[in-house]
């Protein structure tokens, strides 16, 4: 049954891509949305079945088929739904249809072989996120996370008869494969390691090992794998592709590079949270990266002037928190802050896509303003999901961020909590000050801030995606000509609109199925998706898949995962678990006791509830005070700071550095030493030699055919003498 | 006494006569009266070592390249009149515009 849920949507694919052509723009729309509505109601079917199995062993196996058999190396092609698969399934489906639905207007203005193209990429994309998040094993996984990264490209660049599109596409490529290349080889270790690529093989013989004190074969293995989840989910120092992703179609930016795509590597970590919480070192690695990360992109998206770009880092920095829940070890809540957020991203996004629609393509947040009264709908979902992003209470993004901030601080992260408070603060303000510029105050005149471009030429850089001004594409010029004039806008159509309704609600109620035990609620997520952090129980292991996971089970594990995978010592088992469960709280430093039982925690977490509260409120009433209020002291402000302003506005010049660092010298030693030397000298060179002796010996060859018969004669005489004479004298 | 020797002697003399004459002479024609007198030397040795190991095959040959050096004959000298139509010469060295 699962197999489905991957397959409706490739379904989608392959008519889109066949039949595309030919198909009406209604006709490729509705099919590639009927696949994601069939592939959300299969899994809400699947998840459905799940929950309904007793919680220690939840899980659903489709084996498809046997993949690669090679002598001890086996790896089934094998779907599994477990806890956190069914939280992510319900968000690709769920989120994912909605944002195609959405597409269905934005997009409109396409050709319809464009239209048919795009949907075939976003159901391609669907597809292989589904993969990604169902395989039961690495490599599956990993055909998945390369599918996505190939969607991305093809994304990025839909547009690609721009130039700065198609080098986007390029960027996001080239800068994945990075972090492919470390997944690949923590896959290597892993396999070496443990003999086996299946998760729960993994996480099962990772159990048997002691936590690593040092940094050891685990630390390398995790490390390497977290390096390919810094560049899917643009981290440090791999973020770079994320902000220029924002080339590609808003409905995209939506998708991939806001709710699904960019949090597979969180989605990884968590997949592998045994393995990872036996290796404190990237754990501690893991965490700083993403503090680090989120304050960075935070403080860049307090002066970027893009919408869009304002978003993605905006992403870059929540994907930060993202990490650091992970890496103090507090995977639920790091899962949960990656549901919540997925509903509030894809909203900011296709709202931010509603407003680029209804300003026929601009995207510079300086040309917009009071557009609040002209977009209604547009506006109050917009500022529903900046709420919700900004932590205000009661929103969904309130409930999982703070878990977060609690997680690290209860883990004894003061450091790590202080830096992602600074983050969030800076979330809150920087969200609020896109909302101001971009629904209140007074519309901008249009044209008018050309001759006040500063901003522009002071980021250089940004130039490049200056030309993207209509990023809307070829849709700039035509259909919007009635609202060229600034006059009257049309808020996003009907189709648009659901979308946004629909997500804004989830940003507002999503949060509660996660609500902390602190203040009545009962933290649902947290439980329900415990098990798929846990040493997974024996019961899913050896009863559903059978021989074939003990075939895949490594020689070298211990006597007793051996023993475990023999039904009858259930209880010992269990037990191991629970040690192991117990032994990872440990690690993180957290208080093993239950929360209930200390009413001190209790004091704290509440305290801190109402700190990171009072931080979201006061991160809106700076963004207030200075863009809606005194918008003149900003100016003066980033004045008195040019340096600091211009260091931000060029994102800490991290692409110059890069260029130069990377890029310049590849390009060079390609082009001096590779191309002029290697290919155009010995490569070139050696085939050249030898057609050029061909021609020289030919040329003197060629003498002796004379075309003189007498001559032909001659040497036919003196031929026919010397091998006469050789056989009677020799 | 007139012995196998002799027969020998004549036909290789003959064959060095109609090589001499195909490399020497200047005429087309020429040549190809000189190829049949070194066919003939052939045939006159086939003939002689028949005879001298009482064989009646050398005299088959013989009529063998009769025949063939007929047909020779036969398309040389079409060809002569093809090539005259053509240069109004029969001098072998003209006709070398035939290679690379």
């Amino acid at each position: 049954m699962l197999r489905f849920i991957p397959l409706l949507p490739f379904i989608g694919f392959l008519i889109n891509l066949s039949l595309g052509r030919r198909l009406a723009k209604t006709a490729s729309g509705a099919v590639a949305c009927l696949a994601m509505f069939g592939a959300f109601v299969v899994s809400a079917w699947s998840v459905w079945t799940l929950v309904q199995m007793p919680p220690d062993s939840r899980g659903i196996v489709d084996q498809i088929a046997p993949w690669v058999e090679s002598g001890a190396l086996s790896i089934p092609f094998t779907l599994r739904l477990d806890p956190l698969g069914a939280l992510m399934v319900l968000v690709v489906t769920g989120i994912g249809f909605l944002i195609h639905l959405y597409s269905t207007a934005y997009m409109h203005e396409e050709r319809d072989s464009e239209y048919a193209r795009y949907f075939s990429y976003l159901n391609l994309f669907a597809s292989f996120m589904l993969v990604l998040v169902l395989g039961a094993n690495f490599p599956v996984m990993f055909v998945g996370w390369e599918g996505v990264g190939l969607c991305s490209y093809l994304l990025i660049g839909f547009w690609f008869s721009k130039k700065s599109a198609s080098d986007a596409g390029k960027k996001a490529f080239i800068v994945n494969r990075i972090g492919d290349f470390g997944f690949l080889l923590g896959m290597f270790i892993v396999w070496v390691q443990f003999g086996t690529l299946d998760f729960q093989g993994v996480a099962h013989a990772a159990g048997q090992l002691p936590v690593e004190a040092v940094f050891g074969t685990l630390s390398m293995a995790t490390l390497l794998l977290f390096v390919g989840a810094t560049g899917k989910s643009a981290q440090i120092p791999l973020y770079v592709w994320l902000p220029d992703a924002m080339e590609g179609p808003t409905p995209v930016s939506a998708l991939i590079h806001a709710a699904t795509m960019v949090t597979a590597g969180v989605y990884m970590i968590g997949r592998n949270a045994v393995l990872f919480s036996h290796a404190p070192e990237t754990l501690a690695v893991v965490a700083g990266i993403g503090v680090a990360t989120a304050l960075m992109a935070g403080t860049i998206g307090l002066v970027q002037n893009d919408i869009k770009r304002v978003l993605a880092y905006s992403t870059v920095s929540q994907l930060g928190l993202m990490f650091v829940a992970m890496g103090v070890g507090a995977f639920a809540a790091g899962i949960f802050h990656l549901y919540t957020h997925a509903f509030f991203k894809a909203l900011l996004f296709l709202g931010s896509g509603a407003v680029i629609h209804a300003l026929a393509g601009e995207q510079d947040i300086r040309r917009m303003g009071g557009l609040r009264r002209e977009l209604p709908v547009t506006y109050w979902t917009f500022l529903i999901g900046s709420l919700a992003i900004a932590g205000v209470p009661l929103l969904s993004g309130f409930f999982s961020k703070d878990e977060i901030l609690w997680k690290a601080f209860s883990g004894g992260h003061y450091v790590v909590w202080a830096v992602a408070v600074v983050a969030s603060l800076l979330t809150a303000t920087y969200m609020f000050r896109l909302v101001f510029l971009t629904f209140h105050g007074e519309r901008a005149e249009p044209r008018a801030a050309d001759s006040s471009d500063d901003g522009r030429a002071v980021a250089p850089h940004d130039a490049h995606g200056g030309g993207a001004h209509d990023a809307h594409g070829v849709a700039a010029g035509g259909h919007h000509g009635e609202s060229d004039g600034g006059t009257h806008l049309h808020d996003a159509p009907p189709a648009m609109a659901a979308a946004l309704i629909l997500l804004a609600i989830g940003s507002i109620v999503a949060g509660y199925i996660g609500v902390p035990t602190v203040i009545g609620g009962s933290n649902r997520i947290e439980a329900f998706l415990e098990p798929s952090f846990a040493v997974p129980g024996i019961e899913i292991d050896a009863a559903k898949l059978g021989s074939n996971h003990a075939d895949a089970r490594p020689d070298q594990a211990s006597g007793d995962g051996h023993a475990a995978e023999s039904p009858s010592p259930v209880a010992g088992e269990n037990h191991a678990a629970e040690g192991q469960r117990s032994a990872a709280h440990a690690v993180e430093g957290q208080e093993p006791a239950t929360h209930a039982a200390s009413a001190q925690d209790h004091q704290t977490e509440l305290t801190l509830m109402a700190f990171s509260s009072g931080i979201a409120l006061a991160g809106i009433g700076l963004a207030a005070y200075f863009w809606l209020r005194r918008r003149d002291l900003t100016d003066r402000i980033a004045a008195a700071f040019s340096g600091l302003h211009r260091l931000l506005l060029n994102k800490y010049f991290v692409d110059q550095a890069y260029d130069a660092a990377i890029v310049q010298p590849i390009y060079r030693a390609s082009e001096r030493g590779l191309w002029t030397v290697v290919d155009t000298g010995m490569i070139d060179g050696t085939v050249n030699a030898v057609g050029r002796s061909v021609a020289g010996w030919s040329s003197a060859l060629r003498l002796l055919q004379t075309g003189s018969i007498r001559a032909y004669a001659l040497s036919m005489f003196v031929g026919v003498v010397v091998i006469l004479g050789y056989y009677v004298w020799r | 006494m007139v012995t196998l020797d002799h027969y020998v002697m004549l036909s290789a003399l003959l064959f060095a006569t109609g090589t001499i004459g195909v490399f020497l002479r200047r005429s087309v024609i020429t040549m190809l009266l000189s190829i049949e007198v070194m066919l003939n030397a052939v045939n006159l040795a086939f003939v002689a070592f028949g005879r001298s190991i009482g064989s009646a095959d050398g005299q088959v040959m013989m009529f063998f390249v009769v025949t063939v050096a007929a047909a020779e004959a036969a398309v040389g000298l079409a060809l002569v009149i093809a090539l005259f139509r053509h240069r109004e010469t029969l001098n072998p060295d003209m006709f070398t515009s035939l290679k690379w």
